[in-house]
């Protein structure tokens, strides 16, 4: 049974200029120990829908799904207290920049202990003895005068470090990182991303890792969803989303990468991402398209088959080249 | 003239002092300490760290928004040390600037038309028209429509912005273009237009380039020579290909190794360094990244390793990683 299972997920938020969709039927099942991650630019919903998922939206934002459920529990009808007690222990989320994630008035040792405190109930002495525990698995020096320091005493990457084992303390079963490494080094990145691998593998945690680097998805994840425009456009083992991207736009951000390359022009995607007022009537890619006809433009494409990794496309990609594609454009 | 040398910097230090309060003297710290290199006409030198080593005041530096402590700038022939302020009033025209963040450089309030005229406005005697035409002529160059010249930056994607920024910088005709991250802020497929805009305008105005990055990957793409510079000191520098091919100083051997790849085929070495950097106030005796060094030794606390030449590389490190039989590195055999 996985541990994850949201099917046809949307997020829709009522803005000034009317409702905006961020996220548009996103489905996802993610086993016990897993990674995935979740590959996507900014505004293609990536982060939207697992805020989603732990209810850390606004007001403004409306949820729908056919399914939500993690560890055998409906989310969708759970009350608020429950889902309060299901977040923060069993299901933790790491944010990007963890210089403003965490609050700035108070220590370390504080913030790291207050979820000990009310998911755990241990009292005062056990509290400092797991937060020293937990600085330590995370790598940080001294831990025992660290719980005293502020935010501001400790640099970026230490903070991060913090992050992590705040959102390991209580053991979760699901560790959501939101891009935990795009505000740090690359001396730094490595080391943080060892770390979330290495406590992945020792409490047989599932990871999901939001990210945009595609290098950070080669090196960690399993398997991958790609998303564009708030739609899953791709759902691949990450080996085939490599060497046989079978949606268009996958294959143009592979392209585009500096380091798969080889010319000095690298073939760049034309345009931008379609916005709250610029969506297009059918496929959402199909203005950026190199492939797109008019039965691109005019109506949505639906799931192609697994073996064409779920993409969202009319003419899902082998080999690089189209299939079904009608003759007359391709001539 | 391609080949041209245009800028030519000569052991570059910049020292800060920070009050440390009433009764404590005052610390240098040394942002940028002992940096040599050359910009040629039609090329690009990348500038490569982590943050804190350097890179930034360099770009201060190099377009003269600050005078160095001590060592030689010369600029299109004129050291910079010595020139009176007419001179660098006429220097500061050829060295521009592109920023890393395109929503905090541009001003809010100003249409865009308004903000690329400012510099002519500024250094020369065009009449409006005429300015306006120029702003007309650039906005199409970097691929904007004219009619964007009335618009303010909040109605431009962060990559419209860039190439507002990069239009800017381009106004006065430059000869040096230092480009500080233009595109960390950026989504990839975004990044590869603006990439794609840089270089095809050094083709077209024969620009030197000074590209600071901490992305290897970019940098490979877009580099000719590449110089690491780790706590304020340049640590190895050399032509991208070898560079590349035959790190030698384990900083960028473990910096080369750092970088995710986009390849899951391909298993690595990775080098995790150790700690991070240490405070620039106070820094390590010796080569300051001993304490981090997978291959550190007793001389390596001792006094500083100097840059030495091999394989064409300068190399500050008293144990570098040599290629005897011609053949390259494991870890970044790309």
């Amino acid at each position: 049974m996985p541990l994850l299972e949201i099917k046809n997920l949307s997020v829709t938020f009522k803005t000034a200029g009317g409702e905006f969709t961020a996220v548009d039927r996103v489905s996802l099942n993610i086993a016990p120990g897993e990674i995935v991650s979740i590959v996507g630019e900014s505004g293609s919903g990536k982060s939207v829908s697992m805020l989603a998922l732990m209810g850390l939206l606004p007001w403004t934002a409306t949820i729908t799904a056919d399914t939500l459920r993690f560890n055998g529990q409906d989310l969708k009808t759970i009350s608020k207290k429950q889902l309060r007690q299901i977040i923060g222990s069993q299901m933790a989320m790491i944010f990007q920049e963890p210089m403003t994630s965490l609050n700035p008035c108070f220590t370390i040792g504080f913030q790291l202990t207050e979820a000990l405190k009310i998911h755990l109930g241990m009292n005062r002495a056990e509290r400092k003895k797991r937060a020293i525990e937990l600085l330590d698995l995370v790598g940080i020096p001294e831990p025992q005068k660290r719980l005293a320091a502020f935010p501001h005493q400790l640099s970026g990457g230490m903070n991060q470090r913090v992050m992590i084992a705040m959102s390991i303390s209580c053991n979760p079963l699901l560790l959501i990182a939101d891009e935990p490494t795009t505000a740090l080094d690359v001396t730094i990145q490595a080391q943080i991303l060892d770390l979330l691998l290495k406590l992945q593998k020792e409490q047989n945690m599932s990871l999901v890792l939001i990210t945009h680097d595609m290098g950070v998805v080669a090196e960690t994840a399993e398997r991958v969803a790609v998303q564009y425009a708030g739609q899953q456009v791709e759902k691949q083992l990450i080996k085939g989303l490599f060497s046989d991207p079978h949606h268009p736009y996958t294959q143009a951000l592979l392209n585009s990468l500096p380091e798969r390359s080889t010319s000095r022009i690298l073939p760049s995607i034309a345009g931008v991402v379609p916005g709250q007022f610029d969506k297009p009537v059918g496929c959402l890619f199909s203005p950026r398209c190199q492939y797109a006809t008019e039965l691109c433009r005019s109506t949505p494409p639906v799931e192609a088959s697994p073996a064409f990794g779920r993409a969202l496309c009319h003419y899902p990609l082998a080999g690089g080249l189209p299939t079904n594609y009608p003759e007359e454009v391709s001539a | 003239m391609k080949g041209e040398v245009v800028l030519e910097a000569e052991n570059l230090t910049r020292h800060y002092k920070v009050d440390r309060g009433s009764f404590q003297k005052p610390a240098i710290l040394k942002a940028l300490d002992g940096a040599s290199f050359k910009l040629v006409k039609g090329k690009t030198l990348a500038v490569v760290g982590e943050s804190g080593c350097g890179k930034s005041t360099l770009a201060r530096l190099v377009t003269m928004i600050e005078k160095p402590t001590s060592g030689e700038l010369n600029i299109t022939g004129i050291n910079i040390v010595t020139a009176d302020k007419y001179v660098l009033d006429r220097l500061h025209k050829k060295v521009q600037i592109v920023f890393q963040d395109p929503y905090g450089s541009l001003n809010p309030r100003q249409k865009i038309g308004h903000a690329l005229e400012e510099p002519l406005l500024v250094n020369t005697s065009m009449s409006g028209r005429e300015r306006r035409e120029a702003a007309l002529d650039i906005i199409r160059l970097v691929g904007l429509r004219p009619e964007y010249y009335d618009r303010y930056p909040h109605m431009f994607s962060g990559g419209q912005r860039q190439r507002i920024a990069v239009a800017r910088a381009l106004m006065l005709n430059p000869e040096i273009v230092v480009l500080d991250e233009p595109v960390s802020a950026l989504d990839v497929s975004i990044q590869a237009q603006i990439l794609n805009l840089i270089a095809t305008l050094q083709e077209q105005f024969d620009l030197a380039y000074m590209f600071i990055s901490h992305d290897l990957s970019v940098v490979k793409h877009i580099a000719d020579e590449v110089m690491v510079m780790y706590l304020g000191k340049p640590i190895e520098s050399g032509s991208r290909d070898t560079l590349f091919s035959k790190p030698h100083h384990p900083y960028t051997r473990a910096l080369l190794s750092a970088t995710p790849v986009a390849d899951p085929f391909r298993t690595k070495e990775r080098i995790v360094l150790k700690g991070e950097l240490p405070s620039p106030i106070a820094p390590p005796s010796g080569c300051t990244f001993h304490p981090r060094c997978p291959s550190m030794t007793e001389i390596c606390r001792g006094k500083p390793p100097e840059l030495t030449e091999i394989d064409g590389c300068m190399v500050a490190c008293y144990h570098p990683k040599t290629y005897p039989d011609g053949g390259t590195d494991e870890i970044s055999a790309r």
